[in-house]
Formats: C-alpha cells, sequence, structure tokens
C-alpha cells in the first residue's frame, strides 16, 4: 500500500474526486469517508440516487426481490411477469444452492416468465399472467406460486395482487404477488423490503405448527451462496439447535409459514432482511441476533451468543465442544495462511453486508481490509442502528409502503422478558447492529455505491493485492494485475461460511494471489533489453 | 435437477419455461460495444444494465463497460429526459468516449420516452457521436436488439460522397458472433485481398491481452469515419439473416449498397457459399492457403465419417447458428431431430425446413420455443447430442446426453470467444468437439473387455 497516513489518503480522494462536474463532485465526496479513529461519530451519504450515467454497480428492486431474497427458495415457482429479459437473467446466476426436502419439489434450476409481448403492454397482461398460472399449476402443482412485477407491469396497471388473491382462491394454493418493479427505489434495497413486507404480510404465521425444539431457531439474511447455509445448518444442528425456517438460503416457503413458532431469529445479511426481524419482534416477540458466520473469529462469537441467549448450560458446554473440534481442522492451516499473507491488502466492495462480513476473514489470514464499501447499504449498516431515527426519508424511500405489524394477539409470546433482554443486550448485538465502520482500521477508506472510475482511481492509487467485488469489476481489476475475488457469487467455490469455509476461502485467495499467470505478465524481452544474439553459429 | 419436465404435453401458451433468448437490449449493447471507442448506454433503471454487463462479462470474461440513465419511480412518471441529459453530461465529462450508444429497454419505450428528440436539444461536444436505438424488451429477442443497434448506427452515421464514387470496399457484417469468428471472417478476406468494412467489430475489444493496465476502450472496433464510409462501399455482405440482413437493408435504403444476405458461414456449405459470393463481387480468387484448409475439413470428415453417421441431434440457440449447424450437422450424416430457437421468426421455420426436404425422419422445428419444450421433445424421443448453448446442461444431465457448447452464452467453458466456429478452420474445430464428446461418451460406456485404441 503506497498511502498510509491519512493526509496521503485524502489526496487520493482529491483526485478521485476531480475528474467530476462540480454537482456530481459534491455528491459523490458525501459518500466517501476516511475511518478517523479521533472521531466519535462518522457519517456517510448512502442509499440514495445513483447519479445517471455515473457506471455504477447498482441493480433493481427486482433483482433484490426475486434475485436475492425470494430466489432460494426452492419449493417455490417464482413466475415472472414481464419481457422475457428479467426472468431470464435470474435464472442460476447468483449460485445459490438448494437441496430437496424429502418427498419436496425444487424449482431452483428453473425460471419462469410471462415473456409479454408488445401486446401486452398495449392491452394489458393480466389475461396472460392468469393463464400462465393456470399452466404452471397444471405441469408443476406447486404450494406456493410468487408473481414478481417487471418495470412495464406497474406503468400499465396489471392488477397482479388481485391476480394472485383470485388464483389462490381458484386453485387452493399459496399465490403471492410482489410489487417489485426495477424503477422503485435506488438500488436492489428497495426490492429486499419489498419482499420482506410481503412475506411477512401474506406468508409468516399462515399455519400453525407443533413443534418439539429445544432450541427452534429462524436463520435470517443466510442466501445459501456456494453452500454457506449447508455448512451453517451443519455446525447448528451438531450443536443442537434446530432451524424452523430460513429465510430464504436453502428455504422453504412452507417452512416461512410456521417460522413463527421459532425462539430467537439470527440475522446474517442485516440490510436485507432486517425489516423481517424487526416485525417478527414486534408480532410474535420473537428478539433477533446480529450474527455472522463468515470468518472463524465472527463464527465463534455468534455461537457463544447463541448459547448465552439460551442459557442452557449443557447448550453451552456443546458449544465450546464443537467450537474444539471445528477449530482443530483447521486451525494449523489457516496459520499457515496468516504467514503466507501477512502485510497484504485487500479492497472490498460488496453487499449490504459482506464488506462488512468479510473483514475478519481476511484480518485472520493476514490481510488487511484498506477499503470497504457497499453497494447498496444504509447508513445503518455503515454507523450502526443507532443512527436510523436520524436518516432523513427521500422521495424514493416514500415509494415503497411502509408494513406497520401489531402483536398478534394468539401468537405473541415474549420469548424473553425485558430485563433479560437488557442484560443480554448489554454482552451481544441483540435487536442491534453495530454497522462497518467501528471495526474498520483507522485510515482506511470507506465508500458507497462505488462506480467504475473510482474503482480503477482507487486500484491505481493503494495497489491493493485483492479486489472483491463482483463480475462486472472482476476482470477490469485482473487486466491491471490484481486478482479479484467474487464476493456476491464466490465466482465458482464455497462454502465460505463456519469453520472449513475459512480455510475454503483462504486456500481460494491463495490460488489466486499466487497463480503463476501475474508472473507472466511482462514479456522477459520487454525487461531484459540487452539481449545479445548470434545467427547461425556459436558465440 | 430438471425431473420436473413431463413426458407428457400440455398445452402452455402463456407460461414460458427456461428461455432460449433473452431482451433486445444486451444484443444492442453488445454490438455497441464494437465501436471504437464506444460506450453503450442504457435508457431505463439501471438493473438492466447490470444484468446486461453481467451476462455479456460471463461470456467473454472481460471487462463489460456501460452506462444507465438510473431510472427512479419520478423518471418513470415524468419521462427520462433530465435523467438521460445529465447522464450524457457525466458520460463525456468522466469517461470521455469518442461515442455514446443508446438501447431503450422496456421501462423507457413503455413510458415513451422520445430518445431522438431529447439528443437533439443536447448540446454534444465537437467530435463526438451519439447513436441511439429502438430496442424495447418486448418485441424480439436479444438478436433483434442486435440488429436493431447495427441498423441505427447505419441510419444515423453512414454517408454517401458526393460525387457517389465507391471506395471499392465490401460492407461486412458478421452477425451476432464471437471476436474469435471476426478474426477469421477479416483473416479470409485479407487472404483474398479484398478491402472491407466490417461492422461491428468486437474483435480487440472484448479478447484483449492482460498486459497489466486497463483501457476503458480497447483498441478494437470499426470507427466512426469506417462507419461513414459505409455508404461508399460496393455492397453489403450480412451474414445471418436474423442478426444482419436489416441494416443491410438499410444501407440500400440509405444509399443504394446491394445488400447480400447469406447463412452465418458455419460449416463447409454456408462457407462455401460465402466465399462465392465474394469471388462474385469482387472478382478475386480464393487463395490456395483457404483452399487447403477446404481440403483438410472434407479430408477429416470422410475420414471420420463413422463417428457421426446417422447419430441423433437437437440443435437449440440463436437463428442465424441453428440454422447453419442444422446445415452442418446434415452435411456431417447425423440426424437433426429437434431443432429450436427462442427468437419468434416464422422465417426461421421456413429457411429449416426447407434444410429437411430430404430428411426421411421425424423431426420437431419451432421458433419462439424454450427449453422446457427441448426437454420433453428428447423425453419423447432420445438424441445422441446436443447442440447448443450452457443453458442445455440442464436437459444433458437429466437426460445423461453429451453437449456439445456453441453459440451465446457459454458461460461454463472458456476460450470459446477466441477461437472461431465460422469459416472452414472453425467447422475444423466443430467437428473435433463433436466427434470428441461422441467418443468420450462411447468410451465411458464401452465394457472394459471391448474398449479400442483406435475410433
Amino acid at each position: 500500500m503506497k498511502n498510509n497516513n491519512n493526509a496521503g489518503i485524502e489526496d487520493v480522494l482529491d483526485d478521485v474526486l476531480q475528474s467530476y462536474p462540480a454537482k456530481s463532485m459534491k455528491n459523490r465526496k458525501e459518500h466517501i469517508l476516511v475511518k478517523d479513529k479521533k472521531k466519535d461519530k462518522h457519517k456517510i451519504k448512502a442509499n440514495t440516487r445513483t447519479i445517471p450515467g455515473i457506471i455504477t454497480n447498482r441493480g433493481c428492486a427486482y433483482a433484490g426481490c426475486r434475485g436475492v431474497v425470494l430466489g432460494p427458495l426452492k419449493d417455490v415457482v417464482q413466475l415472472v411477469h414481464g419481457p422475457i429479459g428479467c426472468s431470464y437473467y435470474a435464472w442460476g446466476m447468483r449460485r445459490h444452492q438448494g437441496v430437496a426436502a424429502e418427498g419436496g419439489k425444487n424449482f431452483i434450476n428453473y425460471t419462469f416468465s410471462t415473456d409479454m409481448q408488445d401486446s401486452d403492454v398495449v392491452f394489458g397482461g393480466e389475461r396472460k399472467l392468469k393463464e400462465a398460472i393456470k399452466e404452471a399449476v397444471e405441469i408443476f402443482n406447486p404450494s406456493t406460486i410468487m408473481i414478481t412485477a417487471t418495470c412495464p407491469v406497474g406503468l400499465i396497471g396489471d392488477d397482479i395482487n388481485n391476480i394472485a388473491k383470485k388464483a389462490e382462491e381458484e386453485y387452493g394454493i399459496t399465490v403471492m404477488a410482489f410489487n417489485c418493479e426495477g424503477y422503485k427505489g435506488v438500488s436492489q434495497s428497495a426490492g429486499h423490503h419489498i419482499a420482506n413486507n410481503e412475506i411477512m404480510a401474506n406468508l409468516v404465521g399462515i399455519e400453525d405448527k407443533e413443534l418439539d425444539h429445544k432450541y427452534p431457531i429462524n436463520l435470517m439474511g443466510e442466501y445459501n451462496i456456494g453452500g454457506d447455509a449447508f455448512e451453517i445448518e451443519r455446525i447448528l444442528e451438531k450443536i443442537g439447535y434446530d432451524i424452523v425456517a430460513s429465510f430464504s438460503g436453502n428455504g422453504t416457503a412452507d417452512q416461512i409459514k410456521y417460522s413463527h413458532e421459532a425462539d430467537l431469529n439470527l440475522v446474517q445479511c442485516h440490510r436485507s432482511i432486517n425489516y423481517i426481524a424487526e416485525m417478527f419482534e414486534e408480532k410474535y416477540g420473537i428478539p433477533w441476533l446480529k450474527v455472522n458466520f463468515l470468518g472463524v473469529d465472527a463464527t465463534i462469537k455468534a455461537l457463544r451468543n447463541m448459547a448465552e441467549y439460551f442459557g442452557d448450560p449443557e447448550l453451552k458446554e456443546r458449544t465450546e465442544k464443537v467450537i474444539a473440534e471445528e477449530l482443530a481442522q483447521i486451525e494449523g492451516p489457516l496459520n499457515r495462511y496468516q504467514e503466507l499473507f501477512e502485510g497484504k491488502t485487500a479492497f472490498l466492495f460488496v453487499g449490504g453486508s459482506r464488506a462488512h462480513h468479510y473483514q475478519n476473514v481476511f484480518k485472520r489470514i493476514g490481510i488487511e481490509t484498506v477499503v470497504a464499501g457497499y453497494e447498496f447499504g444504509h447508513r445503518d449498516d455503515y454507523e450502526g442502528r443507532e443512527v436510523i431515527p436520524d436518516i432523513e426519508m427521500t422521495a424514493d424511500d416514500r415509494n415503497i409502503p411502509e408494513l406497520e405489524v401489531t402483536k398478534d394477539d394468539k401468537k405473541y409470546n415474549m420469548r424473553i422478558s425485558k430485563a433479560k433482554k437488557e442484560e443480554l443486550q448489554q454482552k451481544m448485538p441483540l435487536d442491534y447492529y453495530e454497522g462497518m465502520i467501528k471495526e474498520m482500521e483507522d485510515g482506511s477508506i470507506v465508500i458507497d455505491d462505488l462506480n467504475h472510475h473510482e474503482h480503477i482511481k482507487l486500484t491505481e492509487a493503494l495497489e491493493p493485492d485483492i479486489f472483491c467485488s463482483g463480475i462486472k469489476d472482476k476482470y477490469t481489476s485482473h487486466k491491471m494485475g490484481i486478482f479479484s475475488k467474487q464476493l456476491h457469487s464466490y465466482d465458482y467455490s464455497g462454502p465460505y461460511a463456519g469453520f472449513k469455509g475459512h480455510l475454503q476461502f483462504a486456500e481460494d485467495i491463495a490460488a489466486g494471489i499466487l497463480n503463476p499467470s501475474w508472473s507472466y505478465i511482462n514479456p522477459p524481452w520487454k525487461d531484459n533489453v540487452e539481449l545479445a544474439g548470434t545467427i547461425g553459429g556459436v558465440r | 435437477m430438471q425431473d420436473l419436465v413431463p413426458k407428457e404435453y400440455k398445452e402452455r401458451n402463456s407460461l414460458v419455461i427456461n428461455p432460449v433468448k433473452t431482451c433486445q437490449p444486451i444484443g444492442a449493447m453488445y454490438a455497441a460495444l464494437g465501436i471504437h471507442g464506444a460506450l453503450p448506454h442504457s435508457h431505463g433503471s439501471q438493473g438492466c444494465c447490470s444484468y446486461h454487463r453481467m451476462h455479456l462479462t460471463k461470456h467473454f470474461r472481460e471487462p463489460v463497460v456501460a452506462s444507465s440513465s438510473s431510472f427512479t419511480e419520478g423518471a418513470s412518471v415524468f419521462g427520462g429526459r433530465a435523467n438521460l441529459e445529465t447522464a450524457l453530461k457525466n458520460i463525456f465529462a468522466v469517461y470521455d468516449p469518442e461515442v455514446v450508444a443508446i438501447n431503450t429497454t422496456c421501462l423507457s419505450e413503455t413510458i415513451g420516452d422520445d430518445i431522438g428528440s431529447i439528443i437533439n436539444g443536447f448540446d454534444v461536444p465537437a467530435g463526438k457521436t451519439i447513436i441511439h436505438a429502438s430496442t424495447p424488451s418486448y418485441v424480439g429477442s436479444h438478436i433483434t436488439g442486435f440488429s436493431n443497434m447495427v441498423k441505427a448506427v447505419i441510419k444515423q452515421v453512414s454517408e454517401k460522397n458526393e460525387d457517389a464514387k465507391t471506395n471499392n470496399k465490401i460492407n461486412l457484417i458478421p452477425g451476432f458472433v464471437d471476436p474469435g469468428d471476426i478474426r477469421e471472417i477479416k483473416r479470409i478476406l485479407e487472404a483474398m485481398g479484398i478491402d472491407y468494412i466490417l461492422f461491428p467489430d468486437q474483435s480487440d475489444v472484448l479478447d484483449t491481452p492482460l498486459d497489466g493496465s486497463y483501457d476503458m476502450y480497447p483498441e478494437g472496433g470499426v470507427t466512426i469515419p469506417e462507419l461513414k464510409d459505409t455508404g461508399n462501399s460496393q455492397a453489403t455482405i450480412a451474414l445471418g439473416e436474423f442478426a444482419a440482413s436489416d441494416p443491410a437493408f438499410e444501407l440500400e435504403k440509405k444509399h443504394d449498397v446491394k445488400p447480400y444476405t447469406l447463412k452465418s458461414p458455419v460449416g463447409i456449405k454456408a462457407t462455401d457459399e460465402f466465399l462465392m459470393q465474394l469471388m462474385k463481387l469482387t472478382g478475386k480468387e480464393v487463395p490456395a492457403e483457404i483452399e487447403k484448409e477446404r481440403g483438410q475439413l472434407v479430408d477429416i470428415i470422410a475420414d471420420t465419417h463413422h463417428q457421426f453417421h446417422g447419430k441423433k441431434v437437437a440443435v437449440y440457440g440463436d437463428p442465424d447458428i441453428v440454422i447453419s449447424l442444422t446445415e452442418f450437422v446434415l452435411s456431417l450424416g447425423m440426424k437433426p431431430v429437434h431443432i429450436l430457437t427462442g427468437t419468434p421468426d416464422k422465417k426461421f421455420e421456413e429457411t429449416v425446413a426447407e434444410m429437411m426436404e430430404s430428411a426421411d425422419w421425424k423431426y420437431n422445428l419451432t421458433a419462439g420455443g424454450d427449453l422446457f419444450q427441448l426437454h420433453q421433445w428428447i423425453k419423447n424421443d432420445q438424441v445422441d447430442l446436443l447442440l447448443g448453448n450452457s443453458y442445455g446442461k440442464l436437459v444433458a444431465k437429466q437426460e445423461d446426453v453429451p453437449l456439445v457448447r456453441v453459440g451465446f452464452p457459454i458461460l461454463d467453458r472458456s476460450v470459446h470467444s477466441y477461437l472461431p466456429t465460422i469459416g472452414y478452420k472453425g467447422a475444423i474445430l466443430l467437428v473435433e468437439k463433436i466427434s470428441g464428446a461422441l467418443l468420450d461418451r462411447k468410451d465411458r460406456d464401452t465394457d472394459f473387455e471391448l474398449i479400442e485404441f483406435v475410433l
């Protein structure tokens, strides 16, 4: 890293910003800050509109709803109402994996669309949607169909909610509609919120089930990318937890229907699922615990917090035993990777959580995070939930309806007393997320909605050893001779969660950084100017 | 798993399952990348642009950079003029492209933004060019979008000299093909000594070397002066009726440049036709070097015919490539029994049906179909081989049929974009792939006692 003092970093940032027209410069400046340990508070602008023309990595509300939150649900026919592209691009690209429950159906490898044509845009697409639902029921007989709206649907006024309601009555299955048109909000984040609202309003709690579980939990905001949820499930089940429902990695809509029977909600990705977690507490009295199963240290912390929450000595003992067993398998090799990577630096731009979650993963293997930013995070994801009351609502926020939930008189059951909760909150992030910035090192850069220009400029100035983002930036980084690891999809690998996952991650980083290809970038004749040779004879 | 696909057909008019097409804007974006110094711009919500960039990046494993008008709900209600104007200002200030090539999306088309009038009111910096194409996602497919962008380029950029003097060049529109194909077409033209203007040209844009530096606008791509000059060319050859012929006809309409639409030159017959057309138009000879390659291809097919003879094959993908692949597998002695494209156009069915006239076996043929339909066909009439894009692996795995990846997109293999499918060289590579897939399967299924070294 070239610049290791704050003054130097300010120069770098000035250089990044000076290419913008005045108005855009002013805007972007507020999305960038340098962590300064001397300051109590850091304020960053986030979850605001991307400036048109500035090459952003962000996607749309549809992608956040259909792609992120709903996509991993295995037993659901995800029926996309719109022109073909939106359904096509959401097909198998996020690497959320899922194994069908015994006797259950798995629709993850399929994508469904109404393939809206120009006549549908002119005369309305309702007839086509109704017919598509009928055909899906006749061919697949699914227990749940989720209809997601794409841009034209809202504009032409197709009433997908009414169609869903009628289809539900007609076919006796669950049919839900998500008004997640791509233009809503400012990023994928709007789609998460829309998905959360609809799931809470029309799926959670529609069935009751007697569960004979000692420690029933829901896993929230974990999407089973590259099999992360499989590994988390393995560890949790080994300790003795019962996962009631997953929102939504390797999960099913059928489980979500009775997910109010759990006693604790674990929140992995705060950004995409915090709305549901909050509403669960309000409606059913179930608290949520912020966890991070990425990285050994974070995983251990999460497991200990969970055991502490349930407070059972036997559970605590079992937790320590599992931690010890799992650690024993990976600590040696992980320490060797730490020695190998010591002093290397990483540039992270991903998600609404992962740019935070992966910092401890890198740290444990000797790699310091010098830049971190979210693609679609909000201020609370950076600064902690305490700033929520201060966040100004924008016009774009107001376009996404807030779902008001109230205490469910029949199903509400306060899992822990107020006093107990307050006591636990002193020890653990119960109903709380601290955000990314607090954990970051002095002098590191925090950048929201990073764009193409900033990616290149910061890479040139800081020369990180690894750049972690998505596929759109990956090869730009490679052209610059810097290994890029995708942290949205994990490229072609995973799981990275838990103990073994951390080792898998370290191995993949080693494979990337140490790949011989980087040493071949300069042809030998470019280094060796004094080539002397003879033709046709010996010298 | 694709275990939920039943053998029994049920009527399906509205539900598309596992498509063999995507929407127009990605085709337009790909076409725009074949213009030197161009930044494709997507006028709509930013998700479209992200999806298209991601998808092209996955096929090419190269940076694909494009900008968006980043619509919000407000823009969707009040129109996207302000967003586009802001976008253009920022684009020229920050990214400094020579060309901005704008495509629309279903969003901007539905609200009816008039891009032409927005651009007319925009103060374009000196020496810069803005091109715009109407590419509604709810019409046609990505192939339509490719064609629409190339047509828009011709309409808005091509010129004719006042003296109407020909530049003695041939315009060549290669269609929706890979940089490796484009390099092969150029090699053939150069070997024959033909002056040409090829567009769009993604070679040296989406197959650039790793040399430690990143160039947002790589050296490749057809230039604006070249595009202007297309109006003075002797003729236009469009390789592929679906992706390439419309722009060729546009050149005829605008500047009276004669269009010749040929099949995408995949396989021996289509490549022969391509070379014959070049000879007719230019009077140039096919050089010995190319003739030798043809002879090698014929030699290979004759020597290995037993590997292909009578094998049943399903061909799916984009219309131009599927037409040529069907012709090629027929020339190998194989039996195409399922032929499908997702792009809805009856002309595809007519062209293929004509090719299949002498076929004495039953076959399925459709334009506007999906992979679910192809899978059902296969369940009812099994095949020895699948030829098409990466998505077919779902069917291949479920039905335990080998798959040879050809066309777009190929997401789960690499190097395809560097090598040709087109021309005699491309056909030799295809024969190697098909033969390898069939024989790997044969070896896998042969008992040890019967295993052979020579096949």
